[in-house]
């Protein structure tokens, strides 16, 4: 059985369709890179997994139980962290309280704030500060381990590299590489397309809100992937898509 | 030493004050909804304490011990029953509620109750009257100590809430940002839930002593919900520290202005509102970038 099953999900702004009929599939383990062009719907289809946002069509399934209509809280007491884009991080409380605070009624788990100042060295310094006066890198650092203590079976990483230096980004998909060899399952979006094939062993490439191609990172060509990513194959690649 | 005296019975005074501001504070801090209903909230504590202690002949300590965590449940109830609906709706739409919700409750009482007078006072015995002198012709009255104490006590303890436990540092992060709050596994229903319930039940407390202090009708609401609304604001809203001290001073500039002409009390205590809300950065404790 699939960790997480995405049916046929619609998701919209409004009058705007951000995300149309897509259907995901995440087995447990994996590393799956969601990539595509700004306003593909990559971030909307992470926020409606996450529960963030309500879908108008379609399904999610999560380790068997259907939780298309279950709270973002609870969400997260299932497994499910989010990381969100922009980080998020709650300004006015310390690093040490952002990531008390996470987790909720809380899963059994081996995360604790010890556990993340370990995979995260350069917050150990900085614990008792508020996470508004952090560096960008130290708040994405924030953010992901913030997400890590809701011990989840599935983190969805939005945009971790945005804004960072590329020190910072370094230093981010270098823990990111501690995390997948644990064993976490993560969905990430990225922009960088090296960076996520770097780690990704699963490929998903959205256009215009829907997928356009999907395939083992090592089965898949960077041009077929580029091609995808602008639009350029749009027939050819369809056929690709599994 | 009529001044200094002013002064001290006005900083007792001010802790009154404080208690009954702390709530308004604390549900606008978190979830940004000014409840227009507090001081009738104050009031319904009022009632039901007077109701249970001459019904029951207990002492109104007795029966506000019984009272406030009911109204906790009270408060609970209203914000999952009343505010969540509303609170969805827009910024405004909270106003109007918990201003159709004070008007309602008023009214609730005047049909109940009558427009009669009630107090406390008789009822709490020697307390009422006993008074420890200082020295200098300076005395200190019992009963204004023990509310300033019992004030300081909840704004200290909320302070400690919001700031030491996991349901407090949970609040301020809802306070700041409730989506990113449910993304890390925080019901933020069910915070705000909470807020209103601490809210509804300091209100309730603040009117015993209320009750207890003077007296009170069905429209004592209102004009209590002013004296808590120009305390925050003095101090900076969201700041239970600066609820305290914005409880001082209006309560100090009452007294001040009382000694002046007794018909200045609250004029006196409205101009120092006034003179905080002109001045640049509004509330002597307000910190910008800081909800809570």
């Amino acid at each position: 059985m699939s960790l997480l099953e995405v049916r046929d999900i619609d998701a919209q702004y409004g009058l705007l369709k951000a995300v149309r009929g897509v259907s995901l599939t995440i087995e447990e383990g994996e590393t799956h890179a969601l990539v595509g062009a700004n306003g593909a719907g990559k971030t909307t289809l992470l926020r409606t997994i996450a529960g963030a946002h309500r879908p108008t069509a379609g399904s999610i399934v999560f380790d068997g139980v259907d939780i298309t209509g279950i709270p973002t809280y609870r969400r997260v007491s299932l497994g499910i962290a989010l990381v969100p884009e922009g980080r998020r991080l709650f300004p006015g409380l310390s690093v040490e309280e952002n990531l008390s605070i996470a987790g909720g009624k809380r899963r059994g788990g081996e995360w604790s704030v010890e556990r993340v100042l370990d995979v995260f060295p350069m917050l150990r310094e900085r614990r008792k500060h508020r996470a508004a006066t952090l560096s960008g890198g130290e708040q994405q650092a924030t953010a992901i381990g913030r997400a890590l203590m809701c011990n989840p079976r599935l983190i969805l990483l939005d945009e971790v590299s945005l804004g960072l230096s590329p020190i910072a980004v370094s230093a981010v998909y270098d823990s990111l590489k501690t995390l997948i060899a644990g064993g976490t399952t993560v969905v990430l979006v990225e922009q960088d397309l090296g960076r996520a094939l770097g780690v990704a062993s699963r490929v998903t490439c959205m256009l215009h809100g829907e997928v356009v191609l999907e395939g083992a990172a090592s089965e898949l060509t960077r041009v077929q992937i580029t091609a995808a990513y602008f639009g350029t194959q749009r027939a050819a690649s369809a056929g690709a898509a599994s | 030493m009529t001044w200094v005296n002013a002064i001290v019975q006005g900083v007792l005074l001010g802790g009154f004050y404080a208690l009954l501001a702390c709530g308004l504070s604390l549900m606008f801090g978190v979830m940004r909804i000014i409840n227009l209903a507090h001081g009738d909230i104050a009031v319904v504590g009022a009632y039901l304490v007077w109701l249970l202690a001459t019904q029951l002949s207990i002492s109104p300590f007795l029966a506000a011990l019984l009272v406030i965590p009911g109204m906790w449940v009270v408060g609970y109830a209203m914000y999952v029953l009343l505010l969540e609906r509303s609170r969805r709706a827009g910024l405004l739409v909270p106003l109007l509620t918990t201003f159709g919700l004070a008007i309602v409750i008023e009214n609730v009482l005047l049909q109940v109750f009558s427009p009669d007078v009630h107090s406390l006072l008789s009822s709490t015995g020697s307390l009422a009257t006993a008074s420890v002198s200082v020295g200098g012709g300076l005395s200190i009255s019992a009963l204004g100590t023990l509310i300033f104490v019992t004030a300081v006590v909840v704004l200290t303890g909320l302070q400690l809430f919001l700031s030491r436990t996991n349901a407090g540092r949970q609040m301020r992060a809802t306070a700041e940002d409730p989506d990113a709050a449910e993304l890390v596994g925080i019901n933020a229903r069910a915070v705000y839930a909470r807020a209103t319930a601490i809210a509804v039940a300091t209100a309730a407390l603040g009117g015993v002593f209320l009750a207890i202090r003077s007296t009170f009708d069905p429209s004592t609401g209102p004009t209590q919900l002013i004296f808590a609304f120009e305390a925050v604001v003095i101090g900076g809203f969201g700041s239970a520290w600066g609820t305290l001290v914005g409880g001082v001073v209006l309560g100090v500039a009452q007294v001040i202005g009382e000694q002046v002409n007794p018909q200045y009390a609250v004029l006196f205590g409205h101009l120092v509102f006034l003179a905080v809300l002109a001045a640049p950065q509004v509330g002597i404790l307000a910190r910008r970038g800081q909800g809570l």
